[in-house]
Formats: C-alpha cells, sequence, structure tokens
C-alpha cells in the first residue's frame, strides 16, 4: 500500500510549483475570483440537465436519470506527452487487433506457448463461431478505450483494455463543449487540440471497414437496446453527429440476405451496424436464444459478408482480465516490439503460487472479477473492512480462476473544485481509438474519470466518479 | 427514416398538441368560474372534465366538481394517465427516440420545458398559482413550435411532426365542440337569441379563437357562426378545414419525397371533399353531433392509415 507515499499530481510537483502543462491554466485561474467558480461549478451542472446529458440507473426508481459530476478543472496532457501516449497505445491496438485476428485462426500464440489455450477456451467472450471468418477489413475492435492510469511524470501504465463496446466518447465531447461555453476567453489564451471531429471521424471510419456489396455511400446505423438504456444519451449523440439512424432490434430483421431496417418506405439494408449492445443479444439463434433484443439470422449474414458489425462479435474477450495479464507478450508476440506502455503487474489466482500470495497479502492488493466490468464485484484491499476481506477470501478461495489480483495503484491526482477551494483527486484517462484497415486515430483528449471523495481510488461513473474535460496542448 | 423514428416524432407532436389543448380549456374553464355563480362554474368544470375525456377517472377520484380539484386533475394527478404531467412525459419520452433525427434546439426545448413542468407540479396547484402554470405550458408548446419551424430540415421527418400536430389538433376542437354543443343545447333552442353567449365565448376562448372570431366575423356571436368558424373558415389555425388542409399538404410533401402516395392519400382526398360538399346547412341539417361524430371516425381513419403506409409499428 502506499502508506504515506505521496501521489503524483497532474497540475503541482511536491514543491508547489504549478507543472508545465498548466501553467497557462494555473495563469488564467489564478485571476478569477472564487465566487465567479463557484458560480460557474454550479452552471455546469444545469447546462447538462439542459442538454439531457444523463444517464439511467438500473433500479433507481425516482432518480431514474442522473448525472455524472462534472468538475471544471481540466485534466491537462502537454502535446509531448500525448505523443508518447499515442504512439504506446496505437501499438497496444495494433496488437490487439492481430491477436484477435489470430484467436480466431491459427491461433499461433498458442502455438508458440505464449499463453496457455484454456485462457480463451473457457471463456464465454470467446466465441467459437466466429472461428475461420475474417471480419471486413480484418478489423475486430473499431473503436477502442484504453484505461490509463498515471503514476508518475513519465509513467501511464494501462489499467485495462475496452474493446468490446467503450462508452463515455459522448463526455469527452459534451465535457468540452460545455467548458467552452462557460469559459470561452479561456480557449483564447490556451491553445487545446480539438476534438470535435470525433464523430465524423468514426463515420468514416466505419465507413472504411464496410463490406463489399455495400454501395457507394455505405448506411451505418447505430444499434441501441432503447431509451431505457444507461448510454442511451450517448446512443442517440453518436447517431445524431454522424448522420445516422438509431435502430432497435426490433427494426431490424434480416430480408434477402441482408440485415435490413424498418424505413417508412420499407426495409432497407444496413451495411455498417455500430452495436452497443453485447454480443450475447446480437443474434438469439446463435447465441441467447432467450433474448428479445437480437436479430434472428443476423449472425449467418454477417458470416456470408452482408454486413459489417463494430466491435466484431467476439472481440469483447480482449477486455477480460486474465487475457490482459498477457498483454505484454500479446503486445511482443504481434509487433516485434516491447511494450510502450506497461501494464499493472498482476496476480492470476488461477495460478497456485500466485494464489498463495494473493491470499497472503489480501489486505494491500486490488482483486477483480475476471469477467467484471465496471467496477462491480471488485475488492479494494486497503478500504475494505476485516469482515469484508474474510468474505471475500471466501469467493476467492472457492473460485480462484475467476479472479486476478494488482497492487493499489497510486493513481494520480488533479484538482477539482470543491467547497473549500482545490483539492486532489484521484483520476484515470480513457482515450478513444478508432480502427480501419486505413489508419489508427486517437483523437487527442479523451475521458478523465476522477473519484469525487477524497482519498477514494474507484472513479467509477457507477459508483459516484465523475469526469473532467481532458486537455491536450497544441506545441 | 425509421418507421419507429417517424412514429415517435408523429406522437411526440401529438401529444405536445394535447397538452395544449388541455391548457387552453382549463384556461377557458378557470375565465368561465370567475365570471360565474358557484353552480354554473361546477357545470363548468364538469364539462372541462368531459371535453378533456377524463370523465370516468375523475370521478372516481372525485365526487364533487371544483376548480382545484378538476385542474389538478387535469394538470398532474398521478391516477390520470391524460394528465399534463403524464403527457409532457411522453412528448419527452419520444422526442428521446427520436433525438438522432430531432434538431438539438427541439430537444432542449422539450427538456427545458418538462424540467420546468415537473417542478411546477412537485406541489398541488393553487388558485394563486394556477394562472402562472398555465401559462408556463402554453408556453412550451410556443417554444418547441417555434424550435421546429425555426430549425428542422423541411424533410419527411419534419412533415410527420407536423402531420401529427394537425391530426391531433383536429381531433380536440371537434371533441371540444361536440361536448359543448350538447351543454348548449338549450340555448340552440333559441337560435338566435342571446340566452347564453358567454358559453360560446368559452369554447372561442378555449380555442384561443375569441379574438380572432370577433377579427373575421362582425356578426355577433351565435351557434351558426361560430361552427362557421370553427369548422369551416380556412383563415383561423385551429378551425377544422384549417387542420385538415394542413395535414394534406405534409401528407402531399411525404408523397412527393417518397415518389408515390398511400391509402392515406386517399382518405385525406375523400375527407376534404366531404367537408366541402356538407357545407354549414348540411351541418345543421344533418345535426353537428352526428357530423362531428364523422368526421372524429375519419381522422382517426387518416391516422392509422399514416401509420400503415410508413410503418411506424410494422
Amino acid at each position: 500500500m502506499n502508506g504515506g507515499a505521496t501521489f503524483f499530481d497532474e497540475m503541482h510537483e511536491p514543491s508547489g510549483t504549478v507543472r508545465d502543462a498548466y501553467r497557462g491554466y494555473e495563469g488564467w485561474l489564478s485571476e478569477q475570483d472564487a465566487a465567479f467558480l463557484r458560480r460557474k461549478n454550479r452552471d455546469a451542472e444545469t447546462l447538462f440537465r439542459r442538454i439531457g446529458i444523463t444517464f439511467n440507473v438500473y433500479g433507481a426508481q425516482e432518480a431514474e436519470e442522473r448525472l455524472i459530476p462534472f468538475d471544471t478543472v481540466p485534466r491537462i496532457v502537454t502535446a509531448s506527452e500525448w505523443r508518447r501516449l499515442s504512439r504506446g497505445i496505437e501499438q497496444r491496438v495494433r496488437a490487439l487487433n492481430a491477436f484477435l485476428h489470430d484467436l480466431y485462426h491459427r491461433q499461433e500464440i498458442v502455438r508458440a506457448g505464449r499463453v496457455p489455450e484454456h485462457l480463451f477456451r473457457d471463456n464465454s467472450a470467446w466465441l467459437p463461431n466466429m472461428v475461420g471468418f475474417t471480419p471486413p477489413g480484418d478489423i475486430y475492435t473499431h473503436v477502442v478505450g484504453i484505461d490509463l492510469v498515471r503514476t508518475g511524470p513519465d509513467e501511464f501504465v494501462v489499467l485495462e483494455d475496452n474493446a468490446r463496446t467503450p462508452s463515455g466518447v459522448s463526455y469527452m465531447l459534451e465535457n468540452r463543449e460545455t467548458m467552452m461555453a462557460m469559459f470561452p476567453e479561456l480557449f483564447m489564451r490556451v491553445a487545446v487540440e480539438s476534438v470535435a471531429n470525433y464523430p465524423r471521424r468514426l463515420a468514416r471510419s466505419l465507413a472504411a471497414c464496410a463490406p463489399p456489396v455495400a454501395k457507394d455511400k455505405p448506411r451505418l446505423a447505430v444499434l441501441t437496446p432503447g431509451i431505457y438504456n444507461s448510454a442511451f444519451f450517448e446512443h442517440a449523440f453518436l447517431a445524431e453527429q454522424m448522420g445516422a439512424e438509431l435502430v432497435e432490434g426490433s427494426d431490424l430483421r434480416v430480408e434477402g440476405g441482408r440485415v435490413a431496417m424498418r424505413t417508412t418506405r420499407g426495409f432497407e439494408p444496413v451495411d455498417v451496424l455500430y452495436r452497443r449492445i453485447d454480443d450475447d443479444f446480437l443474434d438469439p439463434l446463435t447465441f441467447n436464444p432467450a433474448s428479445v433484443l437480437g436479430v434472428p439470422g443476423m449472425m449467418d449474414v454477417y458470416r456470408a459478408g452482408g454486413i459489417t458489425i463494430a466491435n466484431a462479435p467476439g472481440a469483447g474477450i480482449a477486455d477480460d482480465k486474465a487475457i490482459y495479464s498477457f498483454m505484454p507478450e500479446i503486445v511482443e508476440f504481434y509487433t516485434g516490439e516491447k511494450p510502450l506502455l506497461p501494464n499493472v503487474e498482476t496476480w492470476r489466482c488461477a495460478d497456485p503460487e500466485s494464489c498463495r500470495y494473493v491470499l497472503a497479502n489480501l489486505k494491500d492488493l486490488v482483486v477483480k472479477e475476471v469477467h467484471g466490468s465496471g467496477g462491480y464485484g471488485m475488492l479494494i484491499g486497503p478500504a475494505a473492512s476485516k469482515a469484508e476481506l474474510e468474505a471475500f477470501r471466501k469467493k476467492l478461495e472457492a473460485n480462484p480462476a475467476s479472479y486476478i489480483a494488482q497492487p493499489t495503484l497510486s493513481l494520480s491526482t488533479c484538482p477539482v473544485f470543491t467547497d473549500k477551494g482545490l483539492a486532489p483527486r484521484h483520476v484515470d484517462l480513457r482515450p478513444f481509438v478508432l480502427v480501419s484497415p486505413e489508419a489508427v486515430e486517437i483523437t487527442p483528449g479523451g475521458l478523465t474519470r476522477v473519484a469525487m471523495t477524497r482519498g477514494s481510488l474507484v472513479v467509477n461513473s457507477s459508483q459516484g466518479g465523475g469526469t473532467k474535460d481532458t486537455w491536450v496542448l497544441k506545441d | 427514416m425509421l418507421g419507429r423514428t417517424a412514429n415517435a416524432l408523429f406522437w411526440m407532436f401529438r401529444y405536445l398538441e394535447r397538452v395544449d389543448n388541455t391548457a387552453r380549456m382549463l384556461d377557458a374553464g378557470l375565465r368561465m368560474a370567475l365570471t360565474r355563480d358557484l353552480v354554473t362554474s361546477e357545470e363548468e368544470w364538469r364539462s372541462v372534465i368531459a371535453a378533456a375525456g377524463q370523465r370516468r377517472d375523475y370521478e372516481r377520484r372525485h365526487a364533487t366538481y371544483t376548480g382545484v380539484q378538476a385542474w389538478n386533475f387535469m394538470l398532474r394527478d398521478r391516477d390520470n394517465p391524460g394528465s399534463v404531467l403524464a403527457n409532457f412525459g411522453r412528448v419527452r419520452d419520444n422526442a428521446r427516440q427520436s433525438r438522432n433525427v430531432v434538431t438539438s434546439e427541439i430537444w432542449q426545448a422539450v427538456n427545458d420545458s418538462w424540467m420546468q413542468i415537473r417542478d411546477l407540479f412537485a406541489k398541488p396547484v393553487g388558485e394563486q398559482r394556477v394562472g402562472d402554470v398555465l401559462g408556463v405550458i402554453r408556453q412550451a408548446g410556443m417554444l418547441v413550435h417555434g424550435a421546429i419551424i425555426g430549425t428542422m430540415p423541411r424533410d419527411e421527418a419534419f412533415h410527420f411532426a407536423r402531420a401529427g400536430t394537425f391530426i391531433e389538433r383536429a381531433d380536440n376542437v371537434a371533441r371540444l365542440l361536440d361536448i359543448k354543443y350538447y351543454l348548449l343545447l338549450p340555448s340552440l333552442n333559441y337560435v338566435g337569441s342571446s340566452l347564453d353567449t358567454g358559453q360560446w365565448d368559452s369554447v372561442l376562448r378555449a380555442v384561443s379563437g375569441d379574438r380572432a372570431y370577433r377579427w373575421l366575423n362582425t356578426a355577433r356571436i351565435d351557434a351558426r357562426g361560430i361552427v362557421q368558424f370553427l369548422v369551416f373558415d380556412t383563415r383561423f389555425p385551429r378551425s377544422l378545414a384549417y387542420c385538415h388542409t394542413a395535414l394534406r399538404e405534409h401528407l402531399d410533401a411525404i408523397a412527393r419525397v417518397h415518389g408515390h402516395e398511400g391509402a392515406s392519400h386517399a382518405l385525406m382526398r375523400e375527407a376534404a371533399q366531404s367537408l366541402e360538399e356538407t357545407g354549414l346547412e348540411g351541418v345543421f341539417e344533418r345535426g353537428l353531433h352526428e357530423f362531428l361524430i364523422g368526421f372524429l371516425a375519419t381522422n382517426a381513419r387518416v391516422g392509422l392509415a399514416i401509420a400503415d403506409d410508413y410503418r411506424f409499428l410494422a
């Protein structure tokens, strides 16, 4: 544990000096009146409510639409830091794609003995019916979110890969819009890379992955579970920004060997489906027979080259935390290079020796479910009570292969506005990456999540985390 | 565009129109109640509730008719599926459904209004507040209409939205006229007398037509003049003839985009022809009630035909 350890602060050096990244911002900030800043922080919330940037919470009846707290102090990255980060992200994303291709084809990496076969064989995210099939353009992960944490001046560490259906990009865009609306003069003083063309890039990147059967201008649709889904705002937002249709499963059916959507003129084929639902709900004939969300027969159309599904079914295996622990090997295997971005040290509890270590050091570790997401089912040893530790120990002993453990990370801090002025809170960073046969594009910015309670390391919005605008400075 | 999205837009504007009409009726009822004795005002609230088609639900909840009960029921009662609160919630849900088609100005107009209305309805609405509350609701309607007229591209989505407005408006005005007609039967026995022009005034007020009527008609207020005005006068934007002309124009615009017509277009043509042929004399020969029932049925059939022609649901 980092008992008494100091965390890297994004804005200030330990001496209190303002770091390079924040010099322009600090210059502006020092001229602002405290009451003005407090008022603006409150205004932000009103703006978000009005625009309707809310997320729905399952099972919460009264407050069914909640706001993710927004903090007006930006998270700032310098141009040179970003260049270094981008190289590492691109390397990792290329490796992920190559790995997924390999997993569903010759499995060279298994033959080479670099990852064990059981890792994916027993994994429900690995889809046997993707074996031998190559998606259009050989792209599996059209949109990726790489979760990073910063632990020092030059140390960014990858915490998680999100290759299934990463969300949060609408916050990257709307946080910036909100900041520009509230502090126009700030953006005249500090040159910040724009993130605004993300939706255009997304549309272009997806179109570049259209199946051969598509016409000149591929028809694009966003598949959402519907208005009650927690991320519906984002689905609608992206569809609107891309000029794409926003479809639900009930709008789609298979017709004439294509997946077609019910338009006012009848059923018309979709070329690229940017789906924001899990694999399980894509096609009840192939996956979950109980699903009412899916489109019967869609997988057959997909395999016959009649549609592009983004991200590719089966890509979610890359999010698995046991797979994650092999990422250094995976990057090296497919790129022939050392990974530019390190992993967090990870103990796989499936391995008896590691498991013994984890059990012996439970109170110092973070233990995660291999298939879990969003901070659920996770133990933060240093923050857990004795009873919680013992309860978790039993779960772990009963089913060690379902867990991995990591040391508690020294997530960097970034100031937030509080009633008593600026105060440091822990942050992470999720940049968004677009992959097409033409390019790997990383939008200069991303989603910075921030733990709003002092000392907390949990940044997930489902657990009370907030967000910040993320700036990449221009050179 | 998607059939489901067209359906959402169509209904978003139907519900918006319904909300707007409810507010107008309450406004007129309120004015009546303020200028009448208690007995008449009880009658008036009964007729307002009846015109909104909420009599059964209301009487399940209340044994008497008072203003405060009536407007709280119509505005915010959770047991009333047709309350302004419930219907505005539907406006917003449908706007969310079609969020990728409506402009952000429209969405924000809806969302802002929704938040405002929800806050206003957090507590029962008393006599001091009711006027302001009705003002806010009517302003919400104008805001959303202003946003669609000012910002939305004139493609099929726009025309489906506008079609929703006019089909619902025609329905609401016809219902209002039908209900009020029964209430006014006694006075109609004295055609030409000025037994109760206050009731007719109230009808006009409920469609925001009192001023327009006086400007467009020099004649005094009587049953014939008002039926002529509310049914046939194409200069008045809430008359049945105006609504159907507008509806037809929007359906024609959709047909131009699609390159062909559907069953809804044939029905619309029939409806227009029948309205023209009937004429004012015909209405009174046939009986206003019978005429209105026929009109409402045709209007409803057009709505179903639109849903069918453009694959709203299947």
